[in-house]
């Protein structure tokens, strides 16, 4: 029987549409029962939520003190107990998830499959390799016990939330290896919209030059009601924060529009916005990669382009 | 302390690399091999840890053909001290994380490190799974995705990058850190001490002297290319863009 378990990402409060998106893609192996786990210290409000996705039957409430932070080393045992239950454990590929499962499959001593970009079937995946350079179709056999994956969530649309789950709370089965603290965090300024979901992307590169030339891309950005990302060549250089980074080992996004300012579009960074609906490029440079997949390209200097751009926008 | 760091020999990352036209793999004759990258940043940190005096020993292990040797003595050369070759049947096809996280565990067996210090993902699968796996194996912390890793004793403070942005947690040692781009920049390494690299032991162990074999039961059944997104057009003027963003319905 084809029984599966997605693991619930939050931050406390809210739900990740990274979960909605895990769901759909674990619907593919065609589960006749489809669970979610959501661990945390008071997760009443994340679990209302969860059993609001369709296409989930229970919500499995683990909760306690030592699941305030999201610890791959306090979740994992928990999840290898409740392995034996299902043919299939799901989560999406964040961070959170691409920490989390590999520590499963070591405790269960199982192989993984990550990055699941499409589900062929109960056992058959495509997901990329070498940067998205090439995409491998992986069959797990029957002899495997358990299929572990993650979800490329670039591929796969939020499940609706009309769903209604029953919620049922589960005891905390493993007790904590205490060999692992969370110290604390720092995070976005949480302004505009989130740019993993985010329906519209205003990226920045190498060629805005500072920190404080990013406000063009800020404007324009808020201007949209759109997210602001960047590549890893404006991370590093230090103009903008590390969260913001969209590509291979940064963030994989599918936004329906995607604006690439002074991006030249290293292959790194082309992996991850393969996916977005419109693709516009401006960039000086006419031989700049980024156009070779930019569905509208603007060839011209950012800091003359961006700012009428903005205004015609708003007029 | 020692600290052993892991290295993946693999495609190198400028080479774009193509889909055999019979779909049965990518191609990787004549193709230039590199040690992988986040590998290189861990083990850069590694040498600045026994630069700092906070180590007296790094050990590089690979798992792989016998050719990850010329990866081992790069790492040598950057300044390893020992290097094992966990060496494995090269018509076994690639090494799935499973294989490589068990022979790891082996040799941290025999080795006892303070801290394992691995690339948070390798180049060619991009899985991103055989730290953690190791670390749960090992039944020891796992740092990962590490941007700064700060030691104090018999504990190390790591900060992560998270999607949400920056996350410190404090874990106990014996632990397996897997390090991000931005933890360091790794040196260049200069012709003397290539010369010196090749006096330095390098230990090969067979896979299945480890009482070991190569787990091969996911099938790679078949490789493609990705879809093309062919380019579109070019627009002249900012008001042409704002037309066909109207058209398309995207404004």
């Amino acid at each position: 029987m084809t029984k599966v378990l997605v693991i619930a990402e939050h931050d406390g409060t809210q739900l990740s549409v990274a979960t909605a998106k895990a769901v759909k893609g674990a619907e593919g192996v065609g589960a006749e029962k489809l669970d979610l786990v959501v661990f945390g210290n008071d997760p009443a409000s994340v679990s209302e939520q969860a059993a609001k996705i369709s296409g989930v039957d229970c919500v499995r409430v683990v909760s306690g003190e030592d699941f305030a932070e999201p610890l791959a080393a306090r979740m994992a045992p928990e999840i290898a107990k409740m392995a034996s239950d299902y043919s299939h454990l799901f989560v999406a590929s964040t961070t959170f998830g691409r920490d989390l499962m590999p520590r499963v499959a070591g405790l269960l001593r199982l192989n993984q499959v990550s990055d699941v970009m499409a589900v062929l079937g109960p056992r058959s995946f495509k997901r990329p390799i070498y940067a998205g350079n090439a995409i491998v179709t992986v069959n797990v056999p029957e002899t495997v016990a358990t299929v572990l994956a993650t979800v490329r969530t670039a591929s796969f649309a939020a499940a609706q939330m009309t769903g209604s789950a029953t919620i049922e709370a589960l005891e905390s089965q493993a007790s904590d290896p205490g060999h692992t603290r969370f110290v604390g965090r720092e995070g976005s300024s949480g302004e505009g919209p989130d740019l993993s979901s985010a329906s519209r992307v205003v990226s920045g590169g190498r060629a805005l030059g500072s920190a404080d030339a990013f406000k063009v891309i800020y404007g324009l950005a808020n201007t949209l009601g759109a997210a602001v990302g960047a590549s890893r060549a404006a991370v590093d250089a230090g103009y903008v924060p590390n969260e913001l980074q969209v590509g291979q080992t940064g963030k994989i996004i599918a936004p329906d529009l995607y604006i690439a300012v002074g991006i030249s579009g290293a292959i790194q960074h082309l992996t991850g916005i393969k996916d977005a609906g419109t693709i516009v490029a401006i960039n000086k440079d006419s031989e700049a990669p980024i156009f070779e997949v930019a569905d509208l390209g603007l060839v011209a200097d950012l800091f003359e382009v961006v700012p009428e751009l903005e205004k015609l926008i708003s007029a | 302390m020692k600290i052993l760091v892991t290295l993946k020999r693999v495609v190198d990352y400028n080479v774009r690399v193509r889909v055999k036209n019979d779909g049965s793999g990518v191609e990787t004759d004549g193709v230039k091999m590199s040690i992988n990258p986040f590998d290189e940043i861990a083990l850069e940190e590694a040498i600045r840890m026994k630069e700092a005096g906070a180590a007296e020993e790094i050990v590089v292990v690979a798992v792989g053909s016998d050719q990850c040797q010329q990866q081992l003595r790069t790492g040598l050369a950057m300044g390893a001290d020992r290097a094992i070759l966990v060496e494995t049947q090269e018509t076994a096809g690639p090494v799935q994380p499973l294989t490589a996280a068990e022979a790891f565990l082996k040799i941290i067996e025999q080795e006892a490190p303070s801290i394992v210090l691995m690339g948070k993902q390798a180049i060619d699968d991009d899985c991103s799974q055989t730290g953690q796996m190791l670390a749960a194996m090992w039944n020891r912390p796992q740092a990962t995705f590490a941007s700064k890793v700060v030691l104090n004793g018999s504990s190390a403070q790591v900060t992560r990058e998270v999607d949400s942005g920056l996350e410190t947690i404090e874990v106990d040692l014996p632990a397996v850190i897997t390090v991000d781009l931005r933890l360091n920049e790794p040196r260049f390494v200069k012709l003397p001490e290539i010369m010196k690299a090749k006096k330095k032991p390098l230990d090969v162990l067979a896979l299945d002297s480890l009482g070991l074999s190569e787990s091969t039961d996911f099938e790679m059944a078949s490789y493609e290319a990705p879809p093309k997104r062919g380019g579109g057009k070019k627009v002249e003027s900012v008001q042409a863009l704002v037309d066909e963003l109207k058209q398309r319905g995207l404004l």
